[in-house]
């Protein structure tokens, strides 16, 4: 299949990325053309295979649901583009 | 003071240190007016001179103790895709301008624990996307062995930096990440050695993530026995990397010595391309003879599923990024674009993103995002994980059947010139990784070591890929064919 440019202005959004027009133009080719590439895979018969989940095998860890880490707020905040009163501040969000 | 300590192996220094014929302070003086003078080259994006003098102080204090670390002393460059505390960290992205980690990737912390001089951060693909570092913000980094200067090369990626930082003696080794062969594709390029460990041999435990099934850190070296000596220092369990496994780190460097008499190498069939250059082929028919003089017994192979391993790679890579680089959106750290009066959060998100990423981390968000939507998931992002199972089915039953190791090129080319990609279309691009990317699938160990230089002069590199968790049995090959290939060879130094 090919992707026209409503497609990728869907996927777009979805990817919080703003494309231009011309920018929209030219990823519905190059993305057109990766899928055509990945569409190799159909000529696979996987109609008994299941799906990788872990490739090396091993169980799943589990741990005590206790605190290990954590109460250092400046730490946190520290690296933050914007902060107000101890909180990371973004736009209004309810009005 | 020595008149000359250039290009030495960590094994070299290592008995330098210990004897007291060469300081780490010297040396680390010595690796950092190289990297002064090789700015050309555009390998490191930050440089830690006060800090690196400072641990070079300390670690020649320690030399005079009777249990010395085997990398104390030693001077390193790490890709910036390393979180480490004090130091700026933005895996060569624009939407990371300014952070600077609080904590510590578990490997890197592993290394300054065995005493290393940490030289500063290489250069590299933004996000570890590319096969050239030429996607990165602080722009592409060059190869020490491009020749014509009006036509440089590029020196693979994307570990670009670190490739070049190794090959150009900026360090004495450097570290790497290879999701799809981003250690070997440029190790093969600089003509040098890089190792791709097993997955979950070293921790991913602040490492920036890009496709968390498949990143793995390792060894860029001069030497087969230097990739030995760093992959113990990183290797083992670490509790904050649920993928990392309960497994006892071997003494890899013990190994490397061994005969190969008698040992199975499998030589796969549908790795020989059609469009396969001759220089490739006669690359690979000397690995093979080299490996048969040594005793080593060559069988023919076959891998079914190789030519579905890109194809499923360019799904599940990309499907991993988009949801891992969900969290890079202005606010809790990096970059965070200008907003208008009036702007939402989520322009604040999509302002951020639209100018923070580059063009390949954007184009690899869409692909990732399409697979994973509904009515494509499981046409795309399902398939590809049952072909993935294949691929990895392919490689188990070679080693069932004895198969202890395969013997492939690293690279279907050598080093192109900065620039080519513009002119080649993403899918061209991505077939770099055509050796080198069944492996990651798979999760096995793989080496590229140096082989030989093709007409024009340019490195060009073989591959010895192992049996989960044989890394060993790869390093031990690899040694016996770096003893008879007698590669050895750096740069001409023009820069």
């Amino acid at each position: 299949m090919s992707i026209d440019p409503e497609v990728v202005k869907k996927i777009a959004k979805l990817s919080r990325l703003k494309l231009t027009a011309s920018q929209t133009e030219t990823t519905a080719k190059e993305l057109s053309e990766v899928l055509v590439f990945v569409q190799k895979l159909e000529e696979v018969d996987t109609s008994s295979v299941s799906p990788m989940t872990t490739v090396t095998p091993m169980d799943s860890k589990e741990r005590s649901d206790n605190v290990s880490d954590g109460n250092y707020p400046e730490k946190v905040l520290r690296n933050a583009p914007s902060v107000k009163e101890g909180f990371f501040s973004v736009p209004k969000v309810l009005e | 003071m020595n008149e000359n300590i250039s290009n030495l192996a960590i094994s070299q220094i290592r008995s330098l240190l210990r004897n007291r014929e060469l300081s780490s302070l010297e040396l680390t003086k010595y690796y950092l007016k190289n990297i002064e003078l090789a700015k050309t080259l555009n390998a490191y994006s930050f440089v830690s001179e006060e800090v690196a003098i400072s641990q070079a102080n300390e670690a020649d204090k320690k030399m005079s103790n009777t249990e010395v670390e085997d990398l104390c002393g030693i001077p390193f460059g790490i890709k910036d895709i390393f979180c480490m505390k004090g130091f700026p960290t933005q895996a060569a992205s624009k939407i990371l301008d300014g952070f600077n980690p609080d904590y510590e990737s578990t490997v890197t912390e592993k290394l300054l624990r065995s005493g290393v001089v940490m030289l500063g951060k290489t250069n590299m693909d933004e996000f570890a996307m590319g096969s050239s570092n030429e996607t990165s913000h602080y722009g592409p980094s060059i190869n020490p062995w491009s020749l014509d200067l009006s036509k440089p090369l590029v020196p693979g990626g994307s570990s670009g930096g670190s490739a070049a930082a190794v090959s150009a003696d900026l360090c004495a080794a450097s570290l790497g990440t290879d999701t799809g062969g981003s250690i070997r594709q440029p190790a093969s390029f600089t003509g040098i050695v890089g190792l791709k460990p097993t997955y979950g041999r070293c921790s991913r435990y602040g490492i920036i993530a890009f496709a968390s099934s498949l990143d793995q850190a390792g060894p860029m070296t001069k030497t087969v026995r230097d990739s030995a000596i760093v992959l113990k220092a990183i290797s083992g369990h670490d509790p904050k990397d649920s993928t990392s496994a309960k497994i006892n780190t071997p003494d890899f460097e013990a190994d490397i010595d061994k005969s190969i008499k008698g040992k199975k190498i499998g030589i796969p069939y549908e790795y020989k391309t059609e469009e396969m250059p001759q220089e490739i082929q006669d690359l690979w028919d000397k690995g093979k003879s080299v490996l048969e003089s040594a005793g080593a017994e060559l069988i023919d192979v076959s891998l079914p599923h190789t030519q579905y391993a890109l194809p499923a790679y360019y799904v599940i890579a990309p499907a991993e990024a988009s949801s891992n680089l969900a969290r890079y959106d202005g606010v809790k750290y990096g970059y965070r674009a200008q907003i208008s009066p009036g702007d939402s959060l989520i322009d604040l998100y999509e302002k951020t993103r639209s100018e923070g990423f580059g063009d390949e981390v954007k184009r690899r968000l869409l692909i990732g995002t399409f697979v994973l939507s509904t009515g494509f998931y499981d046409a795309y992002y399902i398939k590809a994980q049952q072909v993935r199972t294949l691929i990895k089915k392919d490689f188990e039953n070679l080693f069932n059947e004895g198969i202890e190791a395969l013997l492939t090129p690293t690279t279907p080319s050598s080093a192109f010139p900065i620039g080519k990609k513009d002119k080649m279309s993403p899918v061209e691009m991505y077939l770099n990784d055509i050796f080198t990317v069944p492996t990651n699938l798979a999760g096995l160990p793989a080496i590229s070591l140096p082989a030989g230089l093709n007409k024009q002069g340019f490195p060009l590199g073989l591959q010895l890929i192992g049996r989960p968790w044989e890394e060993s049995n790869i390093l031990n090959l690899a040694h016996v064919m770096e003893d008879n290939l007698k590669f050895g060879q750096s740069p001409k130094k023009w820069w």
